[in-house]
């Protein structure tokens, strides 16, 4: 029998603890899957944020560090800065990136320190029991906003990937969305860049992917994936904001 | 070597420099900011790396991830700063990485002033952070003394894999003495074989981490650490003794403090007093064991600071209600004047009571 298919070899062999119908999990596998192809496994720290994905650092087969809430960011400048010949990555959710640790992410694109995000936007703090993101959206339930989010109470949900587009250090910045198969490939394609923007030295990349929470959402897993295409989609637009190499080519 | 006359803060950076400090990651606060401006100047020529972060708080986790990756790592800040700093103090006690922090404390609470106090030693010592951690702490009474235990506290911090806090004040940061730079001692320092610097397809992965989800896990984490503490406490106390021979009153005091109190002694030694003083150079862990020891002949202790009464709890602790424990400090930035002192012991050995 031949094998047609495999799993990454960057990711270890632990089984996820990741609820069902997680797209944590997928995304993940990108991931790992961008490090492998790309060759730098062994070169490659790194770190995890708080969150549902708290425990990334046993499952990537790599050296990670794990940060304090929001600080990933920080904790990777700091491992860049000592190692700037390594890859660097971090892997944060929307209550780690988007809330505690805006400051962190605003000033690590801002100064266009050479490491790789990988913003898992699930628009709900899954871990802690599915209290209000900044991403929550408009009327969207949560256990801290169970009337659903009203904008003039706390304000509209953060466009990340808009906001960091407009940081000159930010040197690749895209929206992608996990929901089928069309848009896992889409998602690889946009990691695979952000860490190729990394490596040839052009600043800070991040990719921001709409991921679905099936349990702080309370749906199905696939109600949860509906809910994502006709909720987040329309509001977190998919694409492309910024790109080193159409932006190179654009001033010929 | 010969001596330079040098500004605190900025002998502290050269310091930094001679035990092999590479990296630093600072914010600016008075009365410190002539080190982070130093390191700024003069890391580059050693091929170092100085960075201003945007907060404090990024700036220690900065910190956290260069100690990751085996760097020898270096932070400063002032008060309000360095409570902005526990949370990163207390991930990197709870990952086991070595790094040195400088604290020049000014008056506080909250925005405080900008004048010298000793008012962080409760944050210094028990911790700001969270969990069951703790932080070696030196505290230094001159800038020669800054500059050497400075560079004795990064030996401590690799050997021990710990944060080593050096905390000075305003005073220690502003003023200029000469100093020398002498080559630092050498211990036998553990090999770093647990950072991250990429397995190179090579070994196992290593994990920099303070979660453990599993309290026996956790507990067993906590009991490691402990195991160090205990360690530390056997092997590192540092103090200084002074006029200790027959006196009837001893004065406990660090850093500046201690300076002043000398000048109360000799004061009080022509009116034909004999006072003594302890001086911890260690904070934490701290000498409790010398007031085990003290002359027959001393009558009552005095503990001095610039603050009101927080290294008190640790005097009183160690004399274990043997001899009355007098206080007497001043706040907010006010530094006491030896003749304030020198009333406080007459007053003492008329019968005051503590
Ligand atoms: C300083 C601090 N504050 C709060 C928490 C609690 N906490 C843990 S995870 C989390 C939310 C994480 O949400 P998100 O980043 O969106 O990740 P998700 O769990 O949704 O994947 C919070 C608030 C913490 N660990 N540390
Ligand atoms: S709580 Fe939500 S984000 Fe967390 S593992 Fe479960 S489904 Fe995924």
């Amino acid at each position: 029998m031949s094998v047609v298919f495999e799993k990454t070899h960057a990711l270890t062999d632990a089984h996820f603890h990741y609820c069902p119908g997680c797209t944590h999990g997928i995304i993940h596998r990108l991931v790992g899957e961008c490090i492998e192809e790309l060759g730098v496994l062994g070169d490659t720290i790194g770190v995890a944020p708080v969150g549902c994905s708290v425990l990334a650092y046993n499952y990537f087969d790599c050296d990670m560090s794990e940060a304090s809430h929001g600080r990933a960011p920080a904790v990777a400048t700091g491992i860049k800065r000592v190692l700037p010949d390594k890859t660097v990555f971090t892997y944060q959710g929307d209550g780690d990136l988007a809330s505690i640790g805006t400051a962190e992410i605003v000033h690590v694109a801002h100064r266009g320190e050479k490491i790789t995000t990988i913003f898992v936007n699930n628009a709900i703090y899954g871990m802690t029991g599915g209290q209000m993101a900044p991403t929550t959206l408009i009327g969207q339930k949560a256990t801290t906003s169970p009337y659903g989010r009203s904008a003039e109470h706390c304000g509209m949900p953060l466009r990340v990937a808009e906001m960091l587009a407009t940081i000159d250090g930010a040197a690749f910045v895209e929206r992608v969305s996990v929901h089928d198969p069309r848009h896992v490939k889409k998602a690889k394609k946009a990691i695979m860049n952000a860490f190729k923007c990394q490596l040839e030295g052009h600043g800070f990349g991040i990719v921001e992917v709409l991921s679905s929470c099936p349990t702080g959402w309370g749906k199905t897993p696939e109600e949860a994936l509906e809910w994502l295409v006709e909720n987040m989609i329309p509001y977190y637009p998919l694409g492309n904001l910024r790109d080193p190499w159409k932006e190179k080519s654009d001033e010929h | 070597m010969s001596k330079v006359l040098m500004k605190g803060n900025e002998a502290v950076g050269a310091a930094a420099i001679k035990a092999g400090c590479r990296f630093f990651f600072g914010y600016p606060i008075t009365p410190q900011n002539e080190l982070p401006e130093y390191m700024s100047r003069e890391l580059p020529k050693v091929n170092g790396t100085f960075l201003q972060a945007e907060s404090e708080v990024a700036a220690i986790n900065m910190v956290y991830g260069a100690a990751g990756a085996g760097a020898r790592v270096m932070t400063s800040s002032s008060s309000p700063g360095i409570a902005l700093k526990q949370e990163g103090i207390s991930y990197i006690a709870g990952a086991e990485l070595p790094c040195v922090i400088v604290n020049m404390m000014r008056g506080g609470p909250g925005l405080g002033g900008i004048q010298p106090t000793q008012a962080d030693y409760f944050q210094a010592t028990r911790g700001g952070g969270n969990g069951d951690y703790r932080t070696f702490t030196f505290a230094p009474a001159s800038i020669q003394e800054a500059v050497d235990l400075l560079i004795e506290a990064f030996d401590i911090a690799d050997q021990y894999r710990i944060p080593a806090l050096v905390l000075g004040d305003g005073m220690i940061g502003q003023m200029m003495e000469p100093v020398e730079f002498n080559e630092p001692k050498q211990r036998p320092l553990p090999k770093k074989d647990w950072i991250t610097t990429g397995t190179g397809g090579k070994r196992k992965p290593n994990i920099v981490n303070s979660l453990y989800l599993d309290p026996d896990e956790l507990e067993e984490h906590n009991m490691r650490l402990d195991k160090k503490h205990k360690e530390i406490e056997a092997n590192e106390i540092r103090y200084e003794l002074y006029n200790m021979e027959s006196p009837e009153i001893v004065l406990v005091a660090y850093g500046t403090t201690s300076r002043i109190v000398k000048n109360a002694i000799a004061i009080l030694k022509e009116e034909g007093i004999e006072a003594g003083l302890i001086r911890p150079i260690t904070l934490w862990p701290y000498p409790y064991g010398v007031f085990r020891e003290l002359p027959k002949s001393v009558k009552a202790l005095l503990t001095v600071e610039m603050s009101l009464g927080q290294m008190l709890d640790d005097v009183k602790i160690a004399n274990e209600g043997r001899l009355p424990v007098h206080f007497y400090g001043r706040a907010g930035g006010v530094i006491p004047v030896p003749k304030e002192i020198v009333t406080k012991v007459k007053a003492i050995m008329g019968g005051e009571q503590p």
